[in-house]
């Protein structure tokens, strides 16, 4: 029969006070064993207080191909900013 | 697409590389460039994955707890660095059961320094020593490669590494200054292991064939000759250091070079070993086939056990 363990992505909060951050994947046959290994292969050496596993295939990631349409428009939003705002040099800290 | 699109895309992806910037999974890349991935990739996957087997052979052998639990860390370290790699390369869209099937198959290669056997405790020494100390000087640079999951996991792979170095010269020293006899052994070890180390940087610049390639794509910094020198420089004082003698009547420090000159690789050997004629290279797919095997019910088990407890929450919640 053969059936592969499907492929998890493993995010790891390093200490508290930090948010979980992806350190890689790794193949299991559930979320329970997915935990586990996820233990073994990234965290031998204190890397973690906290991992968080899902199945790879409930990602959906943007396409690079969009990224004009999807992150350009920010670059003119220069008033988002607070450099584009004039102030007297009287006032230092604002 | 047009020829001319590929090759204005080819243009740009060269450029970004050449800026220093990160390719990423989803990337459009160039085929050369993820098949290229994907064989460095794997191939430096499956020589973690099988350089378990030579130490692995060692660890009911340790001579103290103190060294058992280390060997037993390195060994568990080296099996992280294959599946670090592993899922940095299937990020390319290569399955890792296509991985495994490459390897298994012999299709896939995997670094020659791990046919050769173990037949002392002292090649627990030197192997950590001069097999990790040259895989180390092959990894850093990768730490900065331009596809970003292998770089990655180099970063992580190379933290990793130190310590297995160390603990390999610890047992090495231990011995070279023990009873005559241990250091005799470690010695020997010592004249097994250095020219097959020497071996792991790769033909010489003259032979080698991806090297250009390589550079622009930063799977390489320096070349294989500047890497070797790099690590006989390192390691010949601290074979010194330690009482042992590097197995080179034409080993001599050049004045004008400030490093030292060193005698001819044998690269039949090499090629020999490449090939599947090394004393160890049958054993080795022998011990790794079978260890897949012999687990397959496991693997099953573990499917069908997840299967049936989905079934049995899924009727929970009815
Ligand atoms: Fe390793
Ligand atoms: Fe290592």
């Amino acid at each position: 029969m053969s059936k592969n363990w499907p492929l998890w992505e493993v995010f790891v909060r390093s200490k508290n006070g930090l948010e979980h951050r992806h350190f890689g994947s790794l193949h299991a046959a559930d979320a329970e064993m997915a935990l586990e290994n996820a233990r073994d292969v990234y965290t031998r050496r204190n890397e973690g207080v906290s991992i968080w596993v899902v199945e790879s295939k409930y990602i959906t990631a943007s396409n690079p191909v969009d990224n004009g349409e999807l992150f350009e428009p920010a670059q003119d939003k220069v008033y988002r900013h607070p450099t584009f705002y004039d102030i007297p040099d009287e006032i230092k800290h604002m | 697409m047009s020829e001319n699109q590929i090759k204005n895309l080819e243009t740009e992806f060269e450029a970004r590389i050449a800026r220093d910037e990160k390719i990423e999974p989803k990337d459009w890349m160039p085929e050369k460039y993820r098949q290229t991935h994907i064989r460095q990739i794997s191939q430096h996957a499956h020589s973690e994955i099988v350089g378990m087997l030579p130490e692995g052979n060692w660890i009911t052998r340790a001579p103290s707890l103190r060294r058992k639990v280390a060997l037993l860390a390195k060994v568990q370290d080296e099996a992280g660095h294959g599946l670090y790699l592993y899922s940095a390369c299937e990020t390319l869209g290569i399955s890792r059961e296509e991985l495994y099937e490459q390897l298994h198959t012999g299709k896939a290669k995997y670094s020659s320094i791990f046919n050769y056997p173990t037949i002392t405790w002292a090649d627990m020494g030197a192997i950590g020593w001069l097999v990790d100390g040259a895989a180390i000087i092959n990894q850093v640079p990768l730490c900065n490669t331009s596809y970003g999951p292998y770089a990655r996991a180099m970063i992580r792979v190379c933290k990793e590494e130190s310590f297995h170095q160390r603990q390999g010269y610890e047992i090495m020293m231990t011995l070279a200054n023990g009873t005559p006899e241990q250091k005799e052994m470690a010695q020997d070890a010592l004249n097994r292991w250095w020219w097959p180390s020497l071996m792991m940087f790769g033909p010489t610049d003259a032979e080698s064939v991806h090297t250009a390639q390589s550079m622009k794509w930063k799977l390489k910094r320096k070349t294989n000759d500047e890497l070797r020198q790099q690590f006989v420089d390192q390691t010949v004082p601290q074979a010194e250091l330690i009482g042992l003698t590097i197995p080179d009547p034409d080993l001599k420090w050049n004045e004008e070079r400030q490093s030292y000159d060193f005698g001819p690789i044998d690269w039949d050997e090499f090629w020999q070993v490449v090939k599947g004629h090394g004393p160890m290279n049958k054993e080795r797919m022998k011990a790794r086939v079978s260890a897949w095997e012999n687990g397959a019910w496991v693997r099953d088990a573990a499917v069908a056990y997840a299967e049936k407890k989905k079934e049995y929450k899924s009727k929970e919640a009815v």
